[in-house]
């Protein structure tokens, strides 16, 4: 019943609710550091999004099981791959966003959008 | 314009919900993604590049030209994070942003 | 960061779990081409060993990078992949090209060796990495 449910698209709507909580928070929060976690949530919707068009019925995983031969059945290794990369690189430009806004921080006192730019001019 | 932003999303959000009806039903064994490029990584990989996993392959092989460029990316951001917040301590004074 | 980090449990947990997190670390590196793994995941474990080591024991942990080494070493990494690929037009292929590396007769076993090769580099360059982000983060104890 689930997976009926899940398969006829209600899993790309629960996707899009997780996606659409990045562009809600970027725009609407006026907390940077907010801002920054909405971004990753983003990533984070578009890493599932990739995973699900992988997957296949009655499929096991992509590494090569000795016997069972036949691209039926194992699941798509290309999002994998393009994923696993995409992780890492989240990870990296996470750290330098904190380290600008440990910056902002220092210098203006404040991460509150409108607050900063009150003091920035 | 807190209104353009309240109407952009809005869009965003339609435009999403209607387009997510055009895509793959789940589980598919014939969507674009699984008949296109993906069986010739299932099935020859192992016989070219040795390893039987597949993701492996793909990842160091065949597009290793690729990670080659990830991996920069990983080094530029961490060199990035380095320099902002560097603490200069062999000028004293020459110390990024923290001078006031 | 001299001050202790939680706990008492939980840095006596902590400290117990490091050197198990260096060894799977090892293990999804060198087994990365029969199972799950690879570098990416063995950097991302081997950085995290890193940090839980400088968070336990402060100054005073036994595996550290220092401050601007980390980057020397992230770079380092980076370099190693290059120079794979660079050693593979030398030896008269393409870049990365590894049926042409002049190591080993049969080609299957070349291309297993090219993908460990950089998957050693891949992994020295996040889990140095990560120390460095970290290091940057923490070091600057005035702005936290």
């Amino acid at each position: 019943m689930i997976k009926e449910l899940l398969a006829s698209h209600l899993v790309y709507w629960l996707i899009i609710i997780l996606f659409m909580l990045g562009p809600f928070g970027i725009i609407l929060q006026k907390n940077l550091v907010k801002k920054l976690m909405a971004m990753n949530i983003m990533q984070v919707a578009v890493i599932i999004f990739f995973l699900v068009l992988g997957q296949k019925e009655g499929a096991t995983l992509p590494i090569e099981i000795h016997g069972l031969t036949g691209a039926a059945n194992y699941i798509n290794p290309l999002p994998h791959a393009l994923m696993l990369t995409a992780i890492v690189v989240s990870l990296s430009t996470t750290g330098v966003a904190l380290a600008l806004l440990l910056l902002l921080q220092k210098k203006y006192g404040v991460l509150e959008e409108d607050e900063l730019l009150r003091r920035m001019n | 314009m807190k209104l353009f932003s309240y109407l952009s999303l809005g869009l965003m959000v339609v435009v999403l919900f209607a387009t997510a009806g055009g895509l793959p039903v789940l589980f598919d064994k014939n969507s674009p993604a699984a008949v296109n490029v993906s069986p010739r990584y299932i099935e020859e990989s192992h016989r070219e590049t040795g390893s039987p996993n597949f993701v492996t392959a793909v990842l160091a092989d065949y597009r290793g030209y690729d990670t080659l460029g990830e991996t920069t990316v990983i080094f530029t951001a961490g060199v990035a994070a380095v320099l902002l917040l560097r603490t200069g301590r062999k000028n004293g004074d020459d110390s990024g942003v923290d001078g006031e | 960061m001299n001050r202790r980090f939680g706990s008492v449990v939980l840095d006596t947990a902590f400290r117990y779990l490091v050197p198990f997190i260096l060894v799977y670390a090892v293990y999804v590196l060198i087994h990365g081409e029969d199972s799950p793994g690879g570098g990416f995941q063995a950097g991302a474990l081997f950085g995290i060993a890193i940090v839980l080591e400088h968070l336990v024991h402060g100054d005073k942990a036994f595996l550290k990078i220092p401050g601007t080494w980390a980057v020397a070493v992230a770079g380092g990494g980076a370099l190693f992949y290059g120079l794979i690929g660079l050693f593979c037009i030398l030896s008269g292929g393409n870049m990365l090209q590894y049926g042409m590396l002049p190591l080993m007769q049969d080609v299957v076993e070349r291309h297993v060796l090219g993908i460990l090769g950089i998957e050693i580099g891949v992994t020295i360059c996040v889990m140095a990495t990560i120390v460095a982000i970290f290091n940057a983060l923490t070091g600057r104890e005035d702005l936290l």
